[in-house]
């Protein structure tokens, strides 16, 4: 980055708005990888995104982000501890790999939403598409409407609420994750079966519910689908559904 | 990956600046694809001539006294617009089929992008913006358009080998993906009678749908065949004379974002593309779903 002559005070101020019409992407993401322990700074605002990729990602600091707009690719990947929202809809991979922290999108989600994260919360305000929350590994994810199809796919560890209905294959190969559907689901993937809605399962989701903003929805309105671990470890009666 | 995008536009009023609203699209998925850029406009149809796009390696051999020699074979008026390694011949629509063969004899090097009442094609090796500034591809009007930047994963990187791809009358496409039947299928094309002129498998997916079309069907039948017939990762943007369709594979794992106004539907890759059409902000944006045909006609 260029060196300036603004006072270390006036950098302060002006760091915490990022236009991305004037500044540059690798500016923002510096900008916040700089954030140390205890900094003032926790509140950002990111304009303009303009569907850019990797807005906000590897932010690993306690503070606040809204952009005010559609993002591309991979937006607040590797989240460890931010609280982002995006005021638009995110394109292919957001949230990928977080690992605490929240994500609020106001709109729609492309494709793998949350895909691999291993804690936080993800809140699709909209949509989500295809092969949201593939391989989630201990993150939770809460959908307001609906999702596309294979979500869920691999899923190892984590919760995926989704208040409208899922597509195709819904939890495919799945291992231990907890998926709560309030609509319909078109088809379960390999392995993946309803189950039981226990107490704890009603306060779980409760939990989820009301972590994520949800209003007006009683837990008791969800069916809940995991694994049926048949799929564990390879038996040669099993080989079909492979 | 490649970076794919379309405009159909509902409103005259923007008709004027067709050419560089898919100019700026294009040049913003610039780092999809490096390799090489085409695009394809459709201008106002019309009853007394048809375009032919020719290209050639060396224009000014080749387009000097073309539009006179090719006159006096074909026994019928030709024009010749020239743009860079382009040019635009026009003639009388039913003195196509002879014009396409007496090209062959009197110029074997140039090759025909395209032909139609309403289409021309642009496309060479390069970035979006050095195709778009060599065509002047801003200042063209028209009802609808496509174009593609690609990065080659199929056939070589040679301006043959770039989108958009044309095997029929005022039809052409532009795909991001790869098929993995297009050997079989091209077979069975040229048993039917077709001709390729690449070993590009966006090619056989071109001349599949032009296949169709010329069965009967219409541009949405012929795009729900591709979910049966082709196998691999698509996403196909195509133009007709008065159309516009898309349509993605079952699996869908190529990215595709759409918007709609009272304007126009706009296709691209990624929401990049569209972010600078007027009214985006109010636009009903949504992701095509996989295995579902989309296609709008004037």
């Amino acid at each position: 980055m260029p060196a300036t002559k603004l006072s270390k005070a006036a950098q302060d101020q002006a760091s915490r708005v990022f236009d991305l019409d004037v500044s540059s992407l690798r500016e923002l993401n510096q900008a916040l990888h700089n954030l140390t322990p205890g900094s003032n700074e926790t509140a950002w605002e990111v304009l303009h995104p303009k569907g850019s990729h990797s807005v906000a990602v590897g932010v690993d600091q306690p503070v606040s982000i809204d952009v005010r707009g559609s993002v591309g690719y991979y937006c607040a990947g590797m989240n460890d501890g931010a609280a982002i929202t995006v005021h638009g809809s995110a394109g292919p991979g957001v949230g990928e790999n977080m690992m605490s922290g929240s994500i609020v999108i106001k709109g729609d989600a492309s494709q793998y939403a949350g895909a691999t994260g291993k804690g936080g919360l993800l809140v699709i305000e909209g949509n989500a598409s295809s092969r949201c929350g593939i391989s989630m590994k201990g993150i939770d994810i809460v959908v307001h409407g609906n999702i596309g199809h294979m979500s869920a796919f691999m899923a190892q560890s984590g919760n995926l609420v989704v208040l409208g209905d899922a597509g195709d294959a819904l939890g495919d190969s799945i291992y231990e994750a907890r998926l709560f559907v309030r609509g319909k689901v078109e088809s379960l993937g390999a392995d993946c079966i309803a189950k039981e809605m226990r107490p704890e399962h009603i306060e779980l989701l409760q939990g989820l519910l009301d972590r994520a903003g949800v209003t007006g929805v009683k837990p008791s309105e969800f069916k809940r689908y995991g694994s049926a671990r048949t799929l564990y470890n390879f038996n040669i009666d099993n080989a079909d559904a492979y | 990956m490649c970076g794919i995008v379309g405009l159909f536009l509902k409103d005259k009023s923007l008709e004027p600046q067709l050419g560089s609203m898919l100019s700026q699209m294009l040049i913003s998925l610039s780092d999809r694809g490096p390799d090489s850029a085409g695009i394809a406009i459709y201008g106002a149809p019309s009853r007394n001539e048809a375009k032919i796009t020719i290209q050639s390696a060396k224009p000014e051999r080749d387009f000097r006294g073309l539009d006179a020699e090719l006159a006096k074979a074909i026994g019928a008026p030709v024009s010749i617009a020239v743009k860079s390694t382009h040019a635009v011949l026009r003639t009388a629509p039913d003195k196509v089929d002879a014009a396409r063969e007496a090209l062959q004899s009197i110029r074997p090097d140039a090759r025909i992008m395209g032909a139609g009442e309403a289409v021309e094609i642009y496309k060479e090796v390069g970035l979006p913006e050095a195709v778009v500034d060599r065509f002047d591809v801003r200042s063209m009007t028209g009802t609808h358009g496509i174009g593609h930047t690609r990065m080659a994963t199929e056939s070589a990187v040679t301006t043959m080998g770039a989108h958009p791809f044309s095997t029929g009358a005022d039809q052409c496409l532009v795909h991001n993906g790869s098929l993995s039947n297009h050997n079989n299928v091209r077979r069975e094309l040229v048993r039917e009678g077709m001709k390729f002129e690449t070993e590009n498998d966006t090619e056989v997916a071109a001349a599949y749908l032009s296949s169709q079309m010329a069965h009967g069907k219409n541009l949405g039948e012929a795009l729900e065949g591709t979910l049966s017939d082709l196998d691999g990762f698509f996403t196909f943007v195509v133009g007709t004379k008065n159309g516009f369709g898309v349509v993605r594979d079952p699996i869908a794992c190529k990215p595709a974002v759409m918007a709609e106004t009272d304007q126009y539907v706009a296709f691209g890759s990624e929401y990049r593309a569209l972010t600078k059409l007027p009214g985006i902000d109010n636009a009903r944006v949504w992701e095509p779903e996989p295995a579902t045909v989309y296609f709008w006609e004037h």
